[in-house]
């Protein structure tokens, strides 16, 4: 009759010689076993607050990137913070949608199948994969007058998904500025995109050209001409996925036939 | 008594920086300000303390063979716990330390303690050693973050105590206080001064030059 009881099992793994291989293996894998239950269970447990700490950081830069803005705090005055309005937008059917945007979570949606289109290879200049079919614009209007465009931005990075903030001024073409929202880029080289100083960069720069073509991008190196901005030296990899996520996201599987519609006035509320 | 030499030697006699020169690399990052040191210096003496104690608990079942692979694992995992929780309750700070938290695992005083007490002793005393040597990191950490910070930007944890020029005030902030250069430089000016009080902690030299009268040029 072979012993069936547990705790002697154990008992007799406990007297095996260390250097036997069964120990071995048993000590192996049991401290690896225990040692990934602790670290997911940690994080599974920590996730929702380190997604509100998230949350309030992104609300934070929307804020800083608002204030930063040349005019931003007199137009903000004279027409009040309440002309900023969040809206969330369908972009397969260019329509604003009746969807609260305070509790909308875009990058959940972008994984959603129900909630997103997969991305045809060819479009596909970002890396993404999937577009989240809803997306949280924010418009600045004073008097009937658009003032404001902040559009939220993605792209595959060298060794991490960024997710920016860009505003466009009333004629659509104008960069307002740029915000690095998340990334998790080299440190000292890639990641040297959050700082002021690169973002500062943008503000003035012209998205296209007469044409309509999408010519804004970051170059290795000097910009040298309205269309580029300066390239951080060891990071040409970075710079090229910000250039993606503006030619990805401007363009016509983005928010290209959203920035028509508003061209023309004729986004209705 | 004699168990808690193990915890005051450490603080200054044996302490990991000054003396056995280990974590040199996180205390040059981290010591720019007061908040970001004690941060650290907390999280270290957390995974430090239950790295000790859980690998001394076990330690006669841990194969001499993958003894090393098994004390990093359990010191890996602990970081990433501390690592998640910085994140969730310390945001702000969690930006701050970036990656150097991460970097606990390859603190040389965390694998140092694992393998040179905590393998050979019972989880009481490794306790104890891994509490003094944790406090003795610490102290090192909060000296040349207050050097740093007071003289670098003229705050302690974060509130003004020298105003500065740009405020208005008289005090000049040190720009190079800011830079990893000159927590070398504290570092060293402790080290002297620690062994001139404790001449024990001088070293012998392992070279000594001498003269031989007897030696004619070639």
């Amino acid at each position: 009759m072979p012993d069936l009881n547990p705790i002697s099992w154990w008992l007799k793994l406990l007297a095996l010689p260390n250097e036997s291989r069964t120990k071995t293996l048993a000590v192996a894998f049991l401290v690896s076993g225990v040692c990934a239950l602790v670290v997911s269970s940690a994080a599974v447990i920590l996730e929702p607050l380190q997604e509100a700490n998230r949350a309030a950081e992104r609300q934070a830069r929307l804020e800083a990137m608002m204030a930063a803005m040349p005019g931003m705090a007199d137009i903000l005055s004279e027409s009040g913070a309440d002309r900023l309005e969040s809206v969330v937008v369908d972009l397969n059917k260019t329509a604003v949608t009746d969807i609260d945007p305070a509790g909308f979570d875009m990058r959940a949606a972008a994984t959603d199948p129900e909630t997103s289109t997969p991305i045809p290879p060819e479009a596909d200049v970002a890396g993404l994969g999937r577009r989240t079919n809803y997306a949280v614009v924010h418009i600045l209007r004073s008097g009937d007058a658009l003032r404001l465009v902040i559009l939220p931005i993605s792209a595959a990075g060298y060794q991490s998904t960024i997710h920016a903030n860009l505003a466009l001024q009333g004629d659509l073409n104008t960069v307002a500025g740029l915000s690095i929202v998340e990334q998790g880029e080299t440190p000292g080289l890639g990641a040297r995109i959050e700082e002021p100083a690169w973002q500062a960069l943008w503000p003035g720069k012209k998205l296209a050209n007469a044409e309509g073509e999408i010519r804004l991008s970051v170059v290795r190196g000097r910009a040298t001409n309205e269309y580029e901005v300066d390239g951080i030296t060891g990071a040409t990899r970075t710079g090229n996925a910000v250039t993606e996520a503006v030619q990805f996201w401007l363009g016509d599987f983005g928010y290209g036939p959203l920035l028509d519609k508003l061209r023309a006035g004729a986004l209705d509320q | 008594m004699r168990a808690l030499r193990h915890l005051y030697s450490p603080i200054i006699d044996q302490n990991p920086i000054t003396l056995q020169i280990l974590g040199i690399c996180s205390a040059l990052a981290v010591t720019t300000s007061m908040t970001t040191s004690a941060v650290m210096a907390v999280a270290l003496i957390a995974v430090l303390v239950i790295s000790s104690l859980v690998i001394s608990a076990i330690r006669r079942h841990i194969p001499n063979t993958i003894r090393l692979i098994v004390q990093i694992t359990i010191i890996a995992s602990l970081v990433i716990v501390a690592d998640q929780l910085i994140q969730a309750f310390a945001f702000n700070v969690s930006q701050r330390l970036s990656i150097f938290v991460g970097l606990i695992v390859t603190n040389c005083l965390v694998l140092g303690r694992a393998e040179a007490f905590a393998m050979q002793n019972p989880p009481g005393p490794a306790l104890l050693d891994a509490l003094g040597n944790g406090l003795g990191y610490s102290l090192i950490l909060l000296i040349v973050g207050f050097i740093r910070e007071l003289l670098g930007a003229g705050t302690l944890f974060g509130f003004t105590v020298f105003v500065s020029i740009y405020d208005g005030g008289w005090f000049t902030p040190l720009n190079f206080m800011l830079l990893a250069p000159s927590a070398f430089f504290i570092l060293g000016l402790l080290i002297w001064g620690i062994r001139t009080f404790r001449p024990a902690q001088i070293e012998p030299p392992d070279y000594k030059i001498t003269i031989d009268p007897n030696r004619r040029a070639p």
